[in-house]
């Protein structure tokens, strides 16, 4: 580790000034970045924050000389170490993307081509530019592998992309960004599809190779803590436009701008614990299946108070979507049995009666994909009106109105589609529907986790204050632990498939810890630039000492 | 709030319904209005025959094979009827007939592929196999088959058509809907409890429904195309209905004598396919998200 090296920072890398990039959507341009300087030296890690569609991904795009479909590059000039790419020809610059500057994207899953082998997809590059020969670049990718902390970088290179998990496939990406020593590398968001547990791995793996070998990087993310520990100087985004930009250590003791400061303020949401033994939902012991061979849930039991929020915390593949398949009988349980005011709930969602199913109501994690994109909100939050509760006509509309300004948004939205909302806007529509049907529980799964964290404030505020107005029950399943703190009463950590531990949120949070549990909230990175340093060393302690 | 707005209805969602329309109107390439004038001009001739034809269907007005004249524009065919009263008469036919089997083809197809979409299980399997079953055979043979057993009627060869082209129409409404039954808001439908019905109509349907629409047009052709080349043979719409396939068949002997004739009824048909492959083509380009970069 030699995060006590002093980085060596060159002289001017890049340099963009006043860009202006537009996008066009039906036929209309309109501006997304508007005027932004950027300059990076060699060497130096520059975060790019601000929340979704504030130009963010635009910009690491813009400073490879790149403008997605639908975008254009409008006005500014884009200097990478002496070469104006704006002027540059497209030939030349595809001699540079790959060689010199590389991308580092979202979703490494989406990004690797499903047919060939990790060491094939991560030699192409540099053996395409003429920079190695195959056999230079694949002992090159293995030294990669290693230097990633990739497990048998001997032989990893020759398994596919689907033969390993997310976090090692992040890390293969990386290593292929490197594979040409690139002057510049763009990360977009690359730990945001990822766990916890495996985003600490990823995170000082490429933050160590960056600085081994000195390349410049531009880190994008919307997650304030983990910018924190990869970047020398912060840069915040509004709108397309710069609020304002400091080293990272002065910008997390004192930001300027009201903007940045409401940013840094998270959490403020907290709710008070308190405990109730009415018991709404009981599951007892349950066991599950995927195709009577993969067990998800182990023996699972779980209490939900009337009128209280339990979380389920856990890695994805620990079993709390699957948790809640199972209640509402998606996936019906294999063993075990399932209470519902005290009474046993079918296990098939066939035999519930329409009144059971009225009363357990889910919101998913992505309103894109949960509301019909051809509905209005109109017959989106009607039918439940309509099909539980008989309500039609110029009632019904009544009530949409009704439950539209329950969610605090104005009643003309009734006769939007979906797709003319914003991401905020469309999950108060799915809360909305689901407390159409009058429920006593609702399932949240991951709810808040696809938006930006004011949004999510917002969100978060919203479920809260209808709980103290309906008395509804929430279960509420998620990885983010900082909503866990926010709005729990109780918790239960889940890890590959069985319940670690459930109690009050006090004493969930709280040593002495399980040993899953303290790995699961040791790995919440903090607003502490140290803070993935002092982990590291004491994690690398621990292990010595075992 | 409620107590002064008994009814909240806007006109938000009506207008910029016309407002879609005229805007993709306007963006409409050439060949996509003419295509869409190809198709007004024949749904015109169709609907409008016996006011727009000078001369009945199976009228006998004049002697046989008489040229183009003042009287008979395009002539008259082998035993003296006027062959444009004809070839407007064969439009009300032929696309009628072409119509309604497409029609039937999607009701039966469309539903069902929907429906083993989000059944899956046997119900999937049962269908899908005995649909690869029919594909196997060339459509026309097989129809040529079943006219032979079932006997040449209208009614027949609707049916036959129409079960036949369902199994095109079953596959692409089968793999569009695998798309749309994985998301969340089918899954909503069924825990609020849903049934089949609202969940194909009113959930999956409205999202598939621009390839349907698009499967529609070129489904069309196809349906038409074989119903002209059946009647060509002989099997398909029978004498004395006025219809564009048989018209060509009855007048072919003319092509040899330099007589443009029989060509006409075949341009008909060509020209109605072309037009419709236009429109279709730019719908195609509009709803596939195909669009020029830059």
């Amino acid at each position: 580790m030699s995060t006590e090296k002093k980085r060596v920072k060159g002289e001017t890398l890049l340099e963009i000034k006043g860009l202006k990039i537009e996008g066009n959507s039906d036929g209309v341009w309109h501006p997304i970045v508007k005027g932004v300087d950027v300059t990076l030296k060699r060497g130096e890690v520059l975060g790019l924050i601000g929340e979704s569609g504030a130009g963010k991904s635009t910009i690491g795009l813009a400073a490879m000389g790149f403008a997605r479909p639908g975008c254009r590059i409008v006005d500014g000039t884009i200097m990478f170490d002496g070469i104006d790419l704006r002027q540059a020809t497209l030939d030349e610059k595809r001699d540079m993307w790959g060689s010199r500057i590389a991308y580092v994207a979202q979703s490494a899953a989406a990004s690797f081509n499903p047919a060939h082998t990790l060491i094939d997809q991560t030699v192409e590059t540099a053996v395409r530019h003429g920079i190695m020969d195959r056999a230079k670049a694949e002992s090159d990718a293995v030294d990669l592998y290693r230097r990633l902390q990739l497990p048998n970088p001997e032989k990893i290179g020759n398994r596919f992309p689907h033969q390993v998990s997310g976090g090692q496939l992040q890390r293969a990406m990386t290593a292929m960004a490197m594979s040409c020593r690139p002057d510049l590398i763009i990360f977009d968001e690359p730990t945001t599809a990822l766990d916890v547990t495996t985003q600490v791995e990823v995170l000082a793996a490429m933050r160590d190779i960056v600085e081994q070998f000195n390349t410049a990087a531009i880190y994008i993310t919307h997650d304030l803590a983990v910018v924190a520990q990869m970047a020398d100087r912060i840069m915040v985004l509004l709108r397309g436009k710069e609020v304002e930009q400091a080293t990272t250590r002065e910008m997390l003791k004192q930001p300027t701008q009201d903007y940045t400061k409401t940013l840094w303020a998270v959490r403020k949401l907290a709710k008070e614990e308190s405990i109730s033994d009415d018991v709404v939902l009981r599951v007892h012991a349950v066991d599950a299946t995927y195709s009577g061979v993969v067990k998800v849930l182990d023996n699972v039991t779980v209490q939900l108070p009337r009128g209280r929020t339990v979380a389920v915390v856990g890695e994805s593949g620990s079993g709390k979507s699957t948790l809640a398949r199972a209640i509402t009988g998606l996936l019906p349980p294999t063993k075990g049995e399932i209470y519902f005011n005290g009474k046993p709930l079918s296990k098939a969602l066939k035999d519930r009666d329409k009144d059971t199913l009225r009363r357990i109501q889910m919101i998913y994690q992505s309103a894109d994909t949960s509301l019909n994109p051809r509905q209005t909100i109109r017959d989106i939050i009607g039918r439940p009106l309509e099909f539980y509760h008989g309500v039609s006509g110029a009632a019904r509309d009544r009530g949409v109105a009704e439950l539209l300004d329950a969610i605090e948004l104005d009643e003309s939205y009734i006769d939007r589609l979906p797709t003319e909302l914003s991401g905020g806007q469309k999950q108060r529509i799915s809360i909305a529907r689901a407390l159409a049907a009058k429920p006593e529980i609702i399932i949240c799964d991951e709810v808040t986790s696809a938006l930006d964290q004011i949004v999510q404030e917002e969100i978060l505020t919203l479920l809260m204050k209808l709980q103290k107005d309906t008395n509804v029950s929430y279960l509420f399943i998620t990885h983010d632990i900082a909503t866990v703190r926010a709005i729990s009463d109780e918790i239960v950590v889940m890890h590959q498939g069985k319940v670690v531990q459930q109690g009050p949120k006090s004493k969930v949070l709280n040593p002495p810890y399980p040993a899953y549990t303290e790995l699961l909230l040791s790995s919440v990175p903090e607003m502490d630039p140290d803070w993935l340093t002092n982990l590291l060393a004491k994690r690398a302690k621990a292990k010595v000492k075992a | 709030m409620t107590a002064q707005a008994p009814d909240i209805r806007s006109v938000r969602a009506r207008r910029t319904f016309i407002e879609k329309v005229k805007r993709t109107l306007a963006t409409a390439p050439i060949s996509a209005w003419f295509g869409m004038i190809i198709i007004l001009i024949y749904s015109v001739c169709a609907i409008f025959a016996p006011l727009i034809a000078p001369y009945g269907e199976a009228v006998i007005v004049g002697k046989a094979y008489q040229p183009s004249s003042e009287q008979f524009w395009l002539g008259t065919d082998q035993i003296g009827r006027d062959l444009f009263s004809r070839l407007i008469f064969g439009a009300r036919n032929t696309i009628g007939i072409a119509l309604i089997t497409t029609l039937l083809s999607f009701i039966v197809g469309g539903t069902l592929g929907v429906l083993t979409a989000l059944k899956r299980g046997w119900l999937d399997q049962g269908v899908s196999r005995i649909v690869d079953a029919f594909l196997a055979i060339p459509v026309l043979i097989f129809a040529l088959m079943l006219l032979a057993v079932f006997g040449k009627s209208v009614v027949n060869l609707v049916l036959i058509l129409a079960l036949l082209d369902s199994t095109r129409v079953f596959r692409l409404a089968r793999a569009t809907a695998l798309n749309v039954v994985v998301m969340d808001y089918v899954e909503a439908a069924k825990l609020r409890g849903e049934g089949m019905v609202w969940i194909i109509f009113k959930e999956v349907l409205p999202n598939i429904l621009p390839v349907m629409i698009t499967e529609f047009g070129l489904r069309f052709c196809f349906v038409f195309l074989t119903i002209s080349s059946l009647s060509f043979l002989g099997v398909g719409i029978q004498p004395p209905t006025a219809d564009w396939g048989s018209m060509v068949a009855e007048n072919k002997t003319l092509i040899t004598y330099g007589n443009a004739t029989p060509l006409y009824p075949a341009a008909a048909i060509a020209i109605l396919t072309v037009g419709v492959n236009f429109v279709v083509d730019w719908f195609l380009h509009k709803t596939s998200g195909l669009r020029d970069e830059h």
